[in-house]
């Protein structure tokens, strides 16, 4: 299979599934947005998304992603270092072109990876897996919103997910052009282009789970609206 | 005395290839399967013969000494490739084209070879273009050409500044495609050392892997050798580093003429020479003169001043520059032939107008071109060899200095003529066979058809021609009687002998143990060629010439040091093994040269030139080529042997550039 | 012009004997008084020179033509391919003129499991010829072709065809590759081809076959770094690279 053993199937692969995987961040960003306007709104999504099948299967078919997403990182890195050879350039001089991004993409992944593990554990667990498994928290399975405040709280966490979005954003500028130029569709016009569009698609992502983040670490209760009336986040804009 | 035969068939000029392929002998299918063929060289020549023999099913071996066949030199030629297309509908012709290359090599080419390149030029674009060679090309889509050098019409087909290496990838690709096939073995990283000669015919080489050092011997039913000039008996030329004539040596030695060793090109338009440390020359290519015109001052002064560096090429006024290629020859200009440049800039630099600090430099000046097109124009069409040129010189000949009375002035660039092709080569007959039956000599390493000298874009054109065209037939009518035999084994007494010989050789050159590099000697015979047996020639520097080069050849047997082992890789041993053969082939033109009492194209007696100082012909007793045959032993002069020469269809008269 | 000569510098350089040498180190030698018209090569011709004056090996590199188009020197210098200049460059094309006074220039092989070292910093790149050999053509054979008008290329796909031909089959592209990858000369060939019609024929063919090769023969994944681009002596770019992977995606999706 042509996905498997030929080096450009290869890294089909990893566009494909990183490809979508950033269409499901850009989903989730949206959705966390919500939350710094409507903590009933914010939870009605949490509800849609509990342990319905439908949410179960999207849920398999995204772990899905980021296992293969993962395990081919890790074999392209293998391959990658036996076709250097043994031999390691006594010095070395990076030339302006090469990204620092494009040259770290798999240590960026693996701290990506663990802020990933942190984040299951914070939210996931506390409430689809909670809901699965029927355990009982102070904090109910659907009250995404509560679970954010509770969390972040935490300066601990607070720290540590700007670690990982930084990690993200970084991953994310190479990731996206990266992955339309090994499906074929670059070119010399095309390069500068997805270039630019990486940096901003990159650049909103990440600053709208930043936003929440630190909004929630900073202000919590000036945040979700209360009963209908008007947000003071608003206001403070 | 020996007679030669050169086999040219009968009929009128033009029909003579025709008739040739009517009649002569092939191979069927099912015998070709049975003959093997050993291709030495993988340049445009090689490259292109090893993978048309394989095509029609003969097993081919191919060697080359570089680490690809890609690198072969063949991939530095810049300028282009001529065909008679008359794509331009500016009068191109067969017969002119062949009547163009007769008379730039000034009337010393064989009339029935070259009217046969002519014929299978425009072959050559048609295959090119089929392999993916990506020749320039005008706005319709079709074709486009530039002129060139010793032509009235525009006849050169040309990919950027690098026609060489693209027609040189296309015969790599079709040797590629044969070697995936499995009809082509490849030895990349082996040199040919020695020819081995079974009942009189050339059954098979010994070559040296030069990875591992061991001598290994190869057999087949006929050895082509493609394996180009002797620019580098010169030291300093355009060639690369490791061009040589070791192959052709060593056929010469077991019997084969070399034909007119004396017709040694100089390209006009080279880097000038800027230090002894330097290791070779480069070429700027000839079609810089189709917008670029040469000058010198006019006023002694004035290069006086510019040999000190006072002065600058720039800030010399038009009235005071001496453009004396358009004034010598009104009706050409600036596009004269090489051989005319080349003497026309060292009658200027002798009388003392030569530009940079060693005097010897001429201006190629493009201030005109770039006043007249534009300075996007003259980028595009040279734009590469501008950045060439900067990066080699540190000056930009597209940079503006001043504008004096309306006129802009750029840098113009210096350059000089330098060793750049060899005309003479391995005899061949019409069929491209040497004198020894079944060796084949193809491309630059033979003789035959630029005379005296060769017109620019004339030897990828040669070498192609050859290659595709020429041999993959003519071998056959050897061939044809071949099969019948069994595959003669390496086993054989010869083989042995003959390796036995090769290893004395080389055990003769490790054990010499003096002080003396290769390189070091390898430039003092550079220096005593380029001095005595170069553009300007005499009796009485050929003779010294050639007493310092057997001065230089005693140094070298006893004074030569090779350091590291005979075995494995020993990149000086190989040296040491072309230096060898260099010197005998700078005696080799000397005598030449010496017995060629007249001025022709690229050979140049001062005692034989008109009073306006050009190049006088004595067709009543040179009208020959000039063939040496050697005597056992490279201290003993070799004889000469005569090919007169029959023209039929041209009528042989004085060059003419003038009007 | 006063021309620049260097007074002193210190060159670093690999010696290694045969692939699996274990012994494998640099040396050291100090030059003195070199202009700075003189080419690196050049320099080098000099520092061998001197070392066989003591009686020792030369430093063995690979080199030919000397004017940037052979594609056999191969040098890795200061930590780049080719040594570092303002535009493309081979080592020969490199002039003494860049360095400075007291500099110690690095001297390493190509650097790669595909080009295994011979000796010293000459190094085997036979793994490109073969690339070539599994698809690198048109199948066509001598003499049989069509007039060369007879087929009209627009200038614009000529003109790029040719800049993808340009391609010298160094290897630079594979030393400056953290992955060891031969994408942007395979790459380079594939497009030079396909952009033509002569070469479209067999497109599929040729892409899906160069990539076999390239990967058996152990060259690493692309990860789209941009190193090789930006060291490529030709300035090839990863346009090509784009290109080779529609070709090689087209073709597979076909099958």
């Amino acid at each position: 299979m042509w996905l498997c053993n030929s080096s450009i199937g290869r890294k089909v692969v990893m566009s494909v599934t990183g490809l979508a995987l950033v269409l499901f961040l850009t989903f989730h960003a949206c959705m966390n947005v919500v939350a710094l306007f409507s903590a009933e709104a914010y939870n009605q999504i949490c509800e849609l998304l509990g342990s319905n099948w439908y949410a179960l299967a999207a849920t398999a078919g995204l772990g899905a992603l980021v296992v293969i997403h993962i395990l081919y990182a890790f074999i392209l890195t293998i391959q990658n270092r036996n076709a250097r050879g043994s031999n390691r350039y006594d010095k070395t001089d990076k030339p302006e072109k090469v990204e620092w991004a494009s040259q770290n993409m798999l240590a960026l992944g693996v701290i990506i990876v663990l802020g990933l593990a942190l984040h299951l554990f914070n939210f996931w667990y506390n409430m689809m897996f909670a809901e699965i498994v029927g355990a009982s928290n102070p904090i109910g399975p659907t009250e995404g919103f509560e679970w954010i405040k509770e969390t972040f709280a935490n300066p601990v966490f607070v720290v540590l997910y700007v670690i990982w979005l930084c990690a993200l954003w970084f991953h994310l500028t190479h990731g996206i052009w990266s992955g339309m130029q090994t499906l074929g569709w670059s070119g010399h016009i095309w390069f500068n282009r997805w270039k630019c569009i990486s940096q901003i698609w990159a650049t909103i992502v990440v600053a709208m789970f930043l936003i929440v983040a630190l909004a929630f670490a900073l202000c919590p209760d000036c945040l979700g609206g209360a009963d209908g009336k008007v947000v003071p986040f608003e206001m403070a804009m | 005395m020996t007679q030669i035969n050169s086999k040219i068939p009968e009929g009128p000029v033009a029909e003579k290839w025709s008739n040739y392929k009517a009649h002569q002998r092939l191979v069927n299918p099912k015998n070709k399967l049975k003959l093997d063929v050993i291709v030495v060289g993988t340049g445009l020549a090689g490259a292109s013969a090893a993978a048309s023999l394989a095509e029609m099913g003969f097993n081919v071996l191919n060697f080359c000494i570089q680490d690809s066949p890609r690198r072969a030199h063949s991939i530095a030629a810049q300028g282009g490739i001529n065909a008679a297309k008359n794509y331009q509908n500016d009068g191109d012709s067969v017969y002119r084209l062949f009547y163009d290359t007769v008379k730039g090599g000034d009337y010393r080419a064989r009339e029935a070879n070259v009217y046969r390149l002519a014929e299978v030029s425009n072959s050559i674009i048609d295959q090119c273009v089929a392999q993916g060679v990506p020749f320039a090309r005008e706005y319709g889509g079709t074709l486009a050409n530039r002129s060139f050098g010793g032509a009235q019409v525009s006849r050169t087909f040309y990919a950027k500044g690098q026609t060489g290496q693209q027609l040189l990838l296309g015969a790599y690709s079709a040797l590629s495609c044969q070697v995936n096939a499995g009809k082509v073995k490849l030895y990349t990283r082996y040199e040919m050392l020695d020819v081995v000669i079974i009942d009189g015919r050339a059954r098979g080489i010994i070559a040296k892997n030069l990875v591992t050092g061991k001598l290994e011997r190869f057999s087949a039913n006929a050895v082509v050798i493609a394996t180009g000039g002797y620019g580098n008996t010169y030291f300093l030329s355009t060639n690369a580093m490791g061009c040589n004539v070791s192959a052709a040596m060593s056929c010469y030695r077991k019997g084969a003429y070399f034909a007119n060793p004396c017709y040694v090109q100089i390209h006009p338009t080279c880097i000038p020479v800027h230090g002894d440390k330097q290791s070779k020359l480069t070429l700027m290519s000839e079609s810089l003169r189709n917008d670029g015109r040469i000058w010198v001052p006019k006023k002694l002064e004035d290069a006086k001043a510019l040999q000190a560096g006072t002065k600058q090429g720039y800030e010399i006024p038009e009235e005071d520059r001496d453009y004396y290629l358009e004034r010598r020859y009104p009706a050409f200009g600036n596009l004269v032939p090489r051989d005319v440049a080349s003497r026309a800039a060292k009658e200027r630099c002798d009388k003392g107008f030569g530009v940079n600090n060693t005097g010897l430099a001429v201006f190629l000046d493009f201030s005109e071109s770039i006043q007249r097109l534009g300075i996007d124009v003259i980028r595009q069409r040279y734009g590469n060899l501008f950045d060439m040129y900067e990066e080699i010189t540190d000056v930009n000949p597209g940079e503006k200095r001043i504008t004096r009375d309306g006129v802009d002035y750029y840098n113009p660039m210096m350059i000089f003529p330098a060793i750049h092709y060899t005309m003479g080569g391995i005899w061949v007959d019409y069929e491209l066979q040497t004198s020894i039956p079944g060796l084949f000599a193809i491309g630059e390493c033979n003789f035959s058809d630029h005379g005296a000298n060769r017109l620019g874009a004339s030897a990828l054109m040669q070498g192609l021609a050859d290659g595709y065209f020429v041999l993959p037939y003519t071998i056959q009518n050897y061939l044809a009687d071949q099969a019948i035999w069994p595959r003669i084994s390496t086993d054989a007494p010869e083989f042995a002998e003959v390796e036995k010989a090769t290893e004395e050789r080389i055990q003769k050159l490790m054990n010499i143990k003096g002080k003396r590099s290769v390189d070091s000697i390898h430039k003092e015979l550079g220096h005593i060629c380029w001095e005595y047996i170069g553009m300007g020639r005499t009796k009485e520097g050929l003779e010294k010439g050639i007493k310092l080069i057997d001065e230089l050849r005693k140094e070298f047997d006893t004074n030569l040091f090779i350091p590291g082992e005979r075995d494995g890789l020993n990149i000086e041993l190989d040296k040491a093994i072309h230096l060898d053969d260099f010197i005998t082939m700078g005696k080799l033109i000397a005598y030449d040269a010496l017995s060629r009492e007249e001025s022709c194209g690229g050979h140049f007696r001062e005692e034989h030139q008109t009073e306006e100082g050009e190049a006088k012909r004595d067709d009543k007793n040179f009208f020959y080529v000039g063939c040496w045959k050697y005597q056992g032993n490279d201290n003993v002069a070799p004889t000469l042997i005569k090919e007169p020469l029959e023209y039929e269809a041209i009528k042989v008269q004085t060059r003419n550039y003038k009007n | 012009m006063a021309e620049k000569v260097l007074k002193q510098f210190t060159v670093k350089y690999w010696k290694q004997n045969g692939p699996k040498d274990t012994n494998a180190h640099f040396e050291e030698k100090v030059m003195k008084d070199i202009p700075g018209d003189t080419s690196f090569l050049e320099m080098l011709d000099i520092l061998n020179e001197q070392l066989i004056e003591e009686g020792k090996e030369p430093f063995v590199f690979d080199h030919d033509c000397r004017e940037g188009i052979c594609g056999m020197c191969s040098l890795y210098i200061n930590g780049t391919p080719h040594g570092k200049t303002e535009r493309g460059a081979t080592t020969c094309q490199l002039y003494m003129r860049k360095f400075n006074e007291g500099d110690v220039i690095t001297i390493e092989p190509w650097r790669s499991a595909g080009f295994p070292v011979i000796k010293d910093c000459m190094v085997d790149r036979t793994a490109f010829d073969k690339i070539i050999q599994a698809g690198g053509y048109t199948t066509v054979r001598t003499g049989a072709p069509q007039d060369a008008n007879a087929i009209l290329i627009p200038k614009a796909d000529a003109d790029e065809a040719m800049d993808c031909a340009s391609c010298i089959g160094c290897g630079a592209c594979v030393a400056a590759c953290k992955n060891g990858s031969a994408m942007l000369f395979v790459s380079s060939k594939v497009s030079q081809l396909a952009l033509l019609p002569q070469g479209r024929v067999e497109a599929a063919r040729r892409a899906k076959a160069m990539v076999a090769k390239m990967d058996e023969l152990g060259f690493g994944n692309c990860t789209n770094t941009r190193a090789c681009e930006a060291v490529c002596p030709k300035c090839e770019t990863i346009a090509n690279i784009a290109r080779l992977n529609r070709e090689f995606i087209k073709a597979k999706l076909a099958d």
